[in-house]
């Protein structure tokens, strides 16, 4: 941390020493002559009750008011999985394929916090009134956590349903059926999503033919028109409007979307374009955790 | 899915090893499988594996008034879900015996053996007490169904923090989970259920049944015990006639394997608690083992989203503008409007003197409105020159016009929907349109 050394009585502002800041959130600024508080975090401290303006830290209360933002951020960031600028970031990913032992194809996908389970059981046997006599019928089963399901778990089967059956290459398993049950684990914002790529890692799982991967990404657009990438539920909660993609991975083109809440199509758009640039990193996330599992080395 | 039936030689094999003490997976007969208890990030909620077969159990809590009588005490509910992953055979429809008998096994279990205070649920005495609910899913069936849960279940209940309430007087506050820490349940024991299967007629017995074993048994036998050597409930099932020695016998290999669970089961308990208190990283992403090919990480990626606007812009200035909806609501009478027609009459022509009746009454009845932006006669005109091909879009109505000969065309019927027929589309911009209202 600079130091600001006023010496009583000659007026001289000495500069005691010039490293740059312990806290990592000041730079120095030598122009200035003082600690000046990164822009970026402008927003934070407009959350946190501060002006929008950049802040300057000179004399002997420095020292202080820029440990109590220290603190605050950190404290702050301890409540929300890591600091997020205006530039996005998806959460920490994980992914489990393969763990239960009855389905044909399993996976357990986990995004910050919130963690679903999906199995995969097909092509099998299907009941004759299902039957379709091109193609496969595809099922979609969701369970919540606690309670009985409803009919937003009915909405989010259908809308998970549409997307693999854009993609599962049902006509080269007639007459037989897909299900694809998921099961909610925790959620902590980005459910639809997080759900999306389950699915999509437990049919890889079990092997059924697709003509394309696809990936669930989030966006949230809170009050002053701020873009999120997969919000937590808190963000959630907040946000003017919350928007879901499913992209497909070979295009980036969309397969579905759901949003809920008020927006224009300038930032439709713009949340479409951050979701394709997010959805890139999620690709290539599934790539990784397949080659992890596949390569010889 | 139908079960896949167990194979005569399959039967054969497993009833011969047993005989001669030899299991599938090599255990002896009174081994249990391992046990792995993993924790989330909320309080009350567990994952519980039992070999291979895997049950999820999360506890939540509601106030709620009491029961009219027991005015005093909480109100406990379980329900165990058999989720339709566990066994392709587990359809909503198909469970039902299975699903009951465990359903009652567990409730008489933790609710009869009082293991948990129901008193010191309550809040406002016959006005506002805690409800428990406790909700279990078998995510993989691979036998011994019951005691894994049972042994979610407790375990779910004694990491489980309900908020903290507080009364003075008449008045009650219920702190939220910023304001003070969530307080424990009180559990005076941990009842745990074993379950032994007998075969041959009760000749010989195996402790905690894999699915295969299951399928070929007699009958079961589970005792549930918490680590006093207390019976909390015992059932024998399966119509298999058992000696009383026998079951002295079962009780006290269930003594100490519930005391085995039980010290497993505080472990975890105070391993999640040390780890929480510390401030280090719980939750299941922490309990997914890194060793694993199958299991993969990635840490926290930034986006780069500063040229979206950019994109954004790009995309809707290519864009066309979208095209004007014109619908002519006909109002028939306060509070009944009509928009379109549906689909034109398939039978076949009508009589003209049926026609005609039709075309009179409407005219009589109707009040018809003018389009909002674009005026009727126009519309009418553009489309009739069109001779370009219309294109049809997904919806099942088709873009019809009825043009009566002598008089002015009124009922037209025009698709708000479709941008297509208008002008010459482009296609990326449109195209996401059409799809997103087709998803919506």
């Amino acid at each position: 941390m600079a130091f600001l050394d006023f010496r009583g009585g000659s007026g001289r502002v000495q500069i005691v020493s010039k490293r740059r800041a312990t806290c990592g959130r000041h730079s120095w600024s030598p122009r200035v002559g003082a600690c000046v508080q990164r822009t970026h975090l402008v927003r934070k401290r407009a959350l946190l009750g501060g002006s929008n303006k950049p802040r300057l830290h000179v004399g002997s209360g420095a020292m202080e008011g820029a440990m109590q933002t220290e603190s605050k951020i950190r404290a702050d960031s301890r409540t929300e999985p890591g600091p997020r600028g205006p530039g996005c970031s998806l959460r920490h990913f994980a992914c489990e394929q393969n763990l239960l032992s009855r389905p044909d194809g399993s996976a357990s996908f986990l995004q910050g916090d919130t963690s679903v389970l999906a199995g995969v059981y097909g092509p099998a046997e299907v009941k004759i009134s299902k039957e379709i006599f091109n193609k496969a019928t595809l099922e979609v089963i969701l369970r919540p956590k606690t309670g009985l399901p409803g009919v937003a778990e009915k909405s989010r089967e259908r809308l998970i349903r549409n997307t693999c059956e854009a993609v599962v290459l049902g006509a080269l398993h007639p007459r037989t059926s897909i299900t694809v049950v998921l099961q909610v684990v925790s959620d902590a914002g980005s459910l639809l999503a997080c759900c999306l790529n389950a699915a999509c890692m437990a049919l890889v799982d079990a092997g059924v033919p697709m003509r394309a991967l696809f990936c669930g990404v989030t966006c949230a657009l809170d009050s002053d028109g701020t873009l999120m990438l997969d919000p937590t539920a808190k963000q959630e909660k907040e946000a003017r409007a919350v928007l879901t993609f499913a992209l497909d991975s070979v295009e980036r083109k969309l397969l579905m979307s759901t949003t809920k809440g008020l927006y224009s199509d300038a930032e439709l758009q713009q949340c479409l374009a951050a979701a394709q640039t997010a959805s890139t990193h999620v690709f290539r996330f599934y790539r990784e955790s397949l080659q992890r599992r596949y390569s010889k080395s | 899915m139908k079960e896949t039936p167990l194979s005569n030689c399959e039967r054969r094999f497993l009833l011969r090893a047993i005989e001669e003490k030899k299991r599938l997976d090599g255990r002896q007969t009174y081994d249990y499988r391992n046990i792995k208890i993993s924790f989330g990030t909320d309080y009350g909620c567990c994952i519980v594996e039992l070999g291979k077969t895997r049950v999820l159990g999360q506890v939540s809590c509601e106030l709620v008034s009491p029961k009219l009588n027991r005015a005093t005490e909480g109100i406990l509910f379980f329900n165990l879900e058999l989720s339709q992953m566990a066994a392709p055979a587990f359809e909503p429809g198909r469970q039902s015996d299975l699903l009951v008998k465990l359903n009652r096994l567990l409730e008489r279990c933790l609710r009869n053996s009082k293991c948990i205070d129901t008193e010191s649920l309550c809040v406002v005495a016959g006005e506002k007490v805690w409800q428990i609910r406790v909700d279990l899913h078998l995510l993989n069936h691979d036998g011994n169904i019951i005691d894994a849960a049972s042994i979610a279940a407790i375990v779910a209940l004694c990491h489980f923090r309900r908020p903290d309430v507080s009364v003075q007087g008449d008045e009650v506050t219920l702190y939220t989970l910023e304001e003070r820490d969530p307080v424990p349940l009180s559990i005076h024991h941990m009842p745990i259920c074993v379950s032994f299967a007998f075969f041959q007629q009760g000749t010989y017995l195996l402790v905690d049944p894999s699915e295969r074993e299951e399928r070929v048994m007699d009958g079961l036998l589970v005792i549930a015990m918490n680590k006093h050597r207390e019976i909390c409930t015992i059932q024998s099932s399966g119509g298999i006639m058992l000696l009383k020695d026998q079951v002295l016998r079962c009780s006290k290999i269930a003594g100490v394997k519930v005391v085995e669970i039980t010290e497993l089961i505080q472990k975890a308990l105070e391993n999640d608690q040390k780890v929480r208190k510390e401030g280090g990283k719980f939750g299941f992403a922490e309990s997914m083992a890194n060793q694993r090919i199958t299991a993969f990480k990635m840490e926290k990626a930034p986006i780069d989203t500063s040229d979206v606007e950019e994109k954004a812009e790009e995309i809707i200035s290519e864009a066309e503008p979208p095209s004007e909806v014109v619908s002519k609501p006909v109002l028939w009478t306060p509070g009944t409007a009509q928009i379109g027609e549906g689909i034109e009459n398939s039978w076949g022509h009508l009589e003209d003197s049926e026609k005609e009746d039709e075309d009179e009454g409407g005219n009589d009845e109707a009040v018809i409105l003018d389009g909002i932006k674009m005026d009727a006669g126009v519309d009418v005109s553009h489309i009739g020159s069109q001779d370009a091909p219309i294109v049809l879009s997904d919806s099942e109505e088709e873009e019809m016009i009825i043009l009566e000969p002598d008089k002015n065309p009124k009922k037209i019927r025009t698709q708000t929907i479709s941008a297509t027929q208008v002008k010459a589309p482009s296609k990326k911009p449109v195209k996401k349109r059409k799809k997103k209202r087709a998803a919506n």
